[in-house]
């Protein structure tokens, strides 16, 4: 009997006296935070997905409050996010426009000729490393979904053999866009402008043998353009976002239907 | 008088090197030696850890769990007092060092479960030792864990730049190095006095 009691005396005396010493120490040593750093993180979306560029929610309302980051720098939560974070900062931000991931090839099975059968790792990574995929097009999206992996929040889905990015769910985390081997996605503005969905910047009589609708840099886009928002370079069309208002003269016009409005 | 403290000491630090030959606390040796500056301070920490929980537990020992029997429950009393002293030290750098805390991560609340830490405490009571000689071994020990978890983050550091064979990158060649390092310890065996 005794032997039970003294050894819950002496380890629940330990623990009481070692629990007094923490708690003491809690409040001697306690560390002042800024408030504003836990009502920045109230704030964020908490995906922790590394957008920003810094290691997770919690790092980035460091890096506000420390001057190190915008106030605007959350992909994910646009422009609401940032005007709360803003308020809390104390500090006027314009409104942000919201960005989303696009894929640049409209290369789909059967349109996008192939030069061998790749039977390999399903894996955009590996199949770049065989000639650079099996698609003629040294452009073309591989479409074995290695972004489609990469996504945190299940934005992107393979159709056909070319990836395509829900802009409902797409962040703008651009994580696709760091994984991509052939560097075929891209960020254009949420609300719907002219996009280009070809990345070659193969001359004009090279992609005709090999694709069926990529781009051949013939310039009729950049003519039809009223806005000056079209601009062929190095044989391919290019849409400056902030200057189309997505009339759609430039896709009415386009020979191969490669412009999407 | 004093050449037994010095030999005790020196076999502790170096003889009795308590990663690199009794291979206690691999965890944060392995884990917390990427660069020599975080190294010298989860060095620290442990010093001080290990210092004073040994210290503490050498009280406890003598003063309460051998006066009432109570010598079955020494692990789990000195594991609390070691937890309760990893936490202080964890708010301590918390308030003053922020810079180390965040370097140190994970591995500051792991020192918990630094099986060096409750090895020297445990050690001390094994071999029967004053309180003088536990304060040196202790200190000597956790001087030997600085010693070695310096030295292998600097061996770490050369690593980096050297052109290793693909398959050996990142923690193969850092065992191997280990292994090395360990080897290199073992010569002290040779040491008499």
């Amino acid at each position: 009997m005794n032997n039970i009691l003294y050894a819950a005396l002496t380890l629940g005396g330990m623990g009481l006296v070692f629990g007094v010493v923490l708690a003491l120490a809690s409040i001697y040593l306690a560390v002042k935070q800024d408030p504003r750093i836990p009502a920045i993180i109230d704030v964020l979306p908490g995906a922790n997905c590394g957008g920003c560029g810094f290691a997770g929610c919690s790092a980035f309302a460091d890096g506000v409050v420390a001057g190190r980051a915008e106030v605007s720098g959350c992909p994910v939560g646009g422009n609401s996010v940032a005007q709360k974070v803003a308020e809390i900062m104390g500090v006027e931000v314009d409104d942000v426009r919201r960005k989303v991931a696009r894929v640049k090839c409209s290369g789909i099975d059967g349109v996008a000729q192939t030069k061998y059968e790749y039977e390999g790792i399903h894996d955009c990574i590996a199949a770049n490393k065989l000639l650079g995929g099996d698609k003629l097009c040294p452009y073309a999206c591989l479409g074995l979904g290695t972004c489609a992996a990469a996504c945190p929040f299940d934005a992107i889905t393979i159709e056909q053999g070319v990836a395509k990015i829900d802009p409902h769910k797409c962040t703008a985390c651009g994580k696709c866009i760091d994984i991509c081997p052939k560097k075929v996605i891209d960020f254009t503005h949420e609300s719907r402008t002219a996009w280009v969905a070809c990345n070659s910047h193969n001359k004009g009589a090279v992609v005709n043998k090999i694709c069926g609708i990529g781009c051949i840099g013939c310039k009729i886009c950049e003519k039809a353009c009223e806005y000056g928002a079209v601009a062929v370079e190095r044989n391919l069309a290019e849409v400056d976002p902030d200057k189309c208002v997505n009339c759609g003269a430039c896709a009415l016009k386009c020979p191969r239907r490669v412009i999407v409005c | 008088m004093i050449k037994d403290a010095v030999v005790l000491s020196i076999t502790a630090i170096l003889i009795q090197n308590v990663v690199l030959v009794q291979f206690l606390g691999i965890c944060p040796f392995l884990g917390v030696s990427k660069k020599v500056e975080t190294a010298f301070g989860m060095g620290i920490a442990v010093v001080f850890v290990i210092a004073l929980s040994s210290m503490i537990t050498w009280a406890l020992q003598t003063y309460v769990l051998v006066p009432f029997g109570l010598e079955y429950l020494r692990t789990i009393a000195f594991i609390l007092v070691i937890a309760t002293l990893v936490q202080l030290v964890e708010m301590f750098l918390q308030r003053f060092i922020p810079g180390l805390y965040a370097a140190m991560g994970i591995y500051l609340p792991l020192i918990t479960t630094n099986c060096a830490v409750l090895g020297v405490a445990l050690l001390v009571v094994q071999k029967e030792y004053s309180f003088g000689q536990t304060v040196i071994y202790s200190t000597s020990t956790a001087i030997g864990f600085l010693l070695a978890i310096v030295l292998f983050a600097g061996v770490r550091e050369r690593l980096d730049d050297a052109r290793i064979p693909r398959c050996l990158r990142g923690f193969p060649i850092t065992l191997i190095s280990a292994g090395f390092l360990a080897m290199a310890f073992l010569a002290f065996n040779g040491l008499k006095f």
